[in-house]
């Protein structure tokens, strides 16, 4: 189990993430009552079915293209985007696209080979939750992961100005 | 040159902070080896051969003498006393402990200096033109906008994971002298209509598969560069090649797509990012330009120079024409023969410092052909200056000469490398050690890489040379006919690989082909292509069994 970083504390994770296993396909897998994150597939296979639900999240791939599901966004409320491995960097690009493009107001959450070192960087794309590696200190990662730096030169979703037009 | 504010020393304090406490993770074991290793990447830290290599950053190539002495203070008291400057400007040290790493980057930060970004998979040092800023032939300084490029690209959250390095080079000048051509993002400054804006070339890169990079756009306005990177690196990001590290440069995307789509896709980005808040501000970029205005030139008039015959040749190969009037760029030669290309000393580098304030207003740049540039110097103050530079092993009058060699450090230092280069660039130099005859050979590119990742640049060499592996013994292959400039072209290799013993040789035939054939004040390059590859090919494996007589030997054999 990963430890879900939000707001600043290790949160409890109401959450279940879909997984499709062997013989199982996004068509005929079966969709669990309660919180439930779904496979870009899923969501895509299974829309009437999934319409009752109050809550859904939607887990979306390191190659699952945003433009996709840019019209479905308001359905969901978390949008976990995973990090197979922390060196695969397109999950930046998804999250600075769902928040600055399609204007995704949910939770976003950042899952997979989520490390202390890549928290400050996945703040500034538009995360606001973090599904730490199990294993990993979670209380030095709250302590000090998100302010590495006190500031950034670039835009980004968490500062949309750069450096440069906030100067006196 | 560019002076840091609050926000440039906070950012690098904070990251010396950041980087002891990753390492102090690691040795702990809270990091793995794994999780750690892109971390120290990005803080130009690699693990080698014998110790690990650390790479430090010069920004498009610029340095101050204080920040010079501060380097030597570190390869004397962490290292073995000397660096070596690569083909991307950065000064490289061979043999410091990984433990010290934090407190050397401490000293950096002491002198606005650092060791972001120079390795790993994201947006490595913007280099440009080692001239800019004085060269007769500028359109408009890179400057300015190097540095603005490098801010922006300084902890970049959205390209710190990219599939694989991504470097970017401007030239402000008529002649490309920063290989831009050979680049994941060229730059050509221009002005067009009384704009300034930039040709943006994409896709280009030595290394394993060398490619030319191909124009994206012949014209962007200045103010947009950000916002088109941007765009440009959110399309190689999402969907760049992650399988495969030999295929996952941008150039193999561009390559994969084609130009055209590659361009609509880039274009197709854009249109959400321009005019947005990465949009340049004229005030920004004049705050930016205010730090390379000319330095306090004086009027001088015309001085007669001494006929000394070896100042005369440093004259000839060492100084470079200047925008102003009595005034001259010098090279300070680190290719002094036996030495390795771009090795510099710690005492040499005190003593450069001394002659940059004594001579050129306490800057200097380095080239990427190795050598460091002092870019304002009287020209009264010439031969004073090249007495010195020459009692400290810097005056050696070979620049542009052959051997003048671009040389990365190679199997001697380099873990990545098939070959020695190294051995092969002194035993070149050492075949040509007379100067009457170098000079009469004249300009000529020796180019050097130990393997195909090609930092020696061998690809754009008149002559190439790369070290191969062949059933675990070092080979080298020859290339002719490259070039850097605004015509720069890959070079055309000549046939099977030669031990180290026959390299020499192998260059003195070379050159022998061209002095019978060339005619007056005809360049080696220019002969080349007059007369074409196989003259030089036939003369290289004259006697040499090769092709059906070489299989036919074998069979009997």
């Amino acid at each position: 189990m990963a430890q879900l970083i939000k707001n600043g504390i290790v949160a409890v994770d109401p959450w279940k993430t879909l997984e499709i296993n062997e013989g199982e396909t996004a068509e005929t897998v079966a969709l669990p009552a309660g919180d439930l994150i779904v496979p870009l597939a899923v969501w895509q296979a299974r829309q009437p079915e999934l319409a009752g639900r109050e809550r859904l999240g939607l887990l979306l791939q390191p190659d699952d293209q945003v433009e996709t599901v840019a019209a479905d966004l308001p359905r969901f409320a978390v949008i976990a985007v995973n990090f197979p491995k922390f060196v695969d960097g397109r999950g930046y690009s998804t999250a600075a696209l769902l928040r600055q493009r399609y204007g995704y107001t949910g939770e976003l959450r950042a899952v997979g080979n989520v490390l202390h070192d890549q928290l400050f960087f996945m703040k500034r794309v538009g995360f606001d939750s973090y599904a730490l590696l199990d294993g990993k200190n979670a209380a030095y990662a709250i302590e000090a992961g998100f302010t590495a730096f006190s500031d950034a030169y670039q835009a980004a979703t968490d500062e949309p100005q750069p450096h440069f037009r906030r100067r006196a | 040159m560019y002076k840091y504010d609050a926000i440039d020393r906070q950012l690098i304090a904070e990251r010396v902070a950041q980087f002891r406490d990753q390492v102090r993770r690691w040795k702990s074991g809270e990091l793995t080896d794994d999780e750690f290793r892109p971390l120290r990447l990005q803080n130009g830290l690699y693990i080698q051969r014998h110790a690990p290599m650390f790479r430090i950053a010069v920004p498009y190539a610029m340095l101050n003498s204080t920040q010079l002495r501060k380097l030597a203070f570190i390869a004397r008291t962490y290292d073995r006393g000397y660096g070596h400057f690569t083909t991307r400007h950065n000064l490289q040290l061979n043999w410091p402990k990984i433990d010290d790493v934090p407190d050397m980057l401490a000293h950096l930060a002491e002198v606005d200096m650092h060791a972001i970004q120079t390795s790993g998979n994201c947006i490595r040092n913007v280099t440009t033109d080692q001239f800019a800023g004085v060269a007769a032939d500028e359109i408009i300084d890179p400057r300015p906008l190097a540095e603005i490029l490098r801010q922006w690209s300084t902890f970049h959250p959205e390209f710190a994971f990219l599939p694989r390095k991504f470097k970017i080079a401007i030239s402000g000048t008529k002649e490309d002298r920063a290989v831009t051509w050979f680049h994941d993002i060229g730059l050509h400054l221009k002005v067009v209509d009384g704009q300034v804006g930039f040709t943006v070339i994409v896709g280009g890169g030595l290394g394993r598969t060398p490619i030319r990079g191909q124009v994206v756009r012949d014209f962007l306005p200045w103010q947009d560069i950000l916002s088109y990177c941007e765009a440009i690196l959110r399309v190689y990001n999402r969907f760049g090649r992650r399988d495969n590290a030999y295929k996952a440069r941008i150039k193999i995307l561009v390559q994969a797509l084609g130009v055209e789509e590659f361009t609509r896709q880039v274009e197709a980005e854009w249109v959400h990012g321009k005019g947005g808040p990465a949009t340049i501000t004229q005030a920004e970029y004049d705050r930016v330009a205010a730090h390379f205005t000319a330095p306090a030139y004086e009027t001088v008039g015309e001085v007669a120079l001494p006929e000394d015959k070896a100042f005369q040749r440093w004259l000839e190969r060492n100084t470079h024409p200047h925008k102003v009037a009595g005034y001259a760029a010098v090279t300070l030669s680190l290719k002094k023969h036996g030495i390795p290309p771009g090795d510099i000393t710690s005492d040499q580098m005190d003593i450069v410092a001394d002659l940059a304030d004594r001579y050129s207003f306490g800057e200097l740049r380095i080239s990427h052909e190795q050598n460091i540039i002092l870019a304002d110097v009287r020209e009264s103050d010439l031969y004073a200056l090249w007495e010195q530079a020459r009692a400290a092993g810097l005056a050696t009058p070979n620049i542009g000469l052959l051997t003048g060699i671009i040389c990365c450090p190679g199997g001697d230092f380099c873990d990545l490398a098939n070959a020695k280069s190294i051995p092969i660039a002194n035993a070149i130099q050492a075949r040509f050690d007379n100067l009457d005859y170098l000079f009469d050979i004249g300009e000529i590119d020796l180019n050097i890489s130990g393997c195909m990742n090609a930092c020696g640049h061998h690809h754009v060499g008149h002559i190439g040379v790369l070290g191969v592996d062949k059933n675990d013994a070092e080979f080298y292959q020859v290339t002719l006919g490259g070039r850097q400039g605004n015509d720069a072209k890959l070079g055309k290799v000549i046939g099977p690989s030669f031990s180290a013993e026959e390299m020499p040789d192998v260059v003195e035939k070379i050159i022998q082909v061209y002095l019978e054939n060339r005619h007056a004040d005809e360049r080696f390059i220019d002969t080349l292509d007059r007369i074409g590859i196989d003259p030089f090919k036939n003369r290289v494996y004259e006697g040499r069994a090769h092709g059906k007589a070489k299989a036919a030997q074998k069979e009997a054999a």
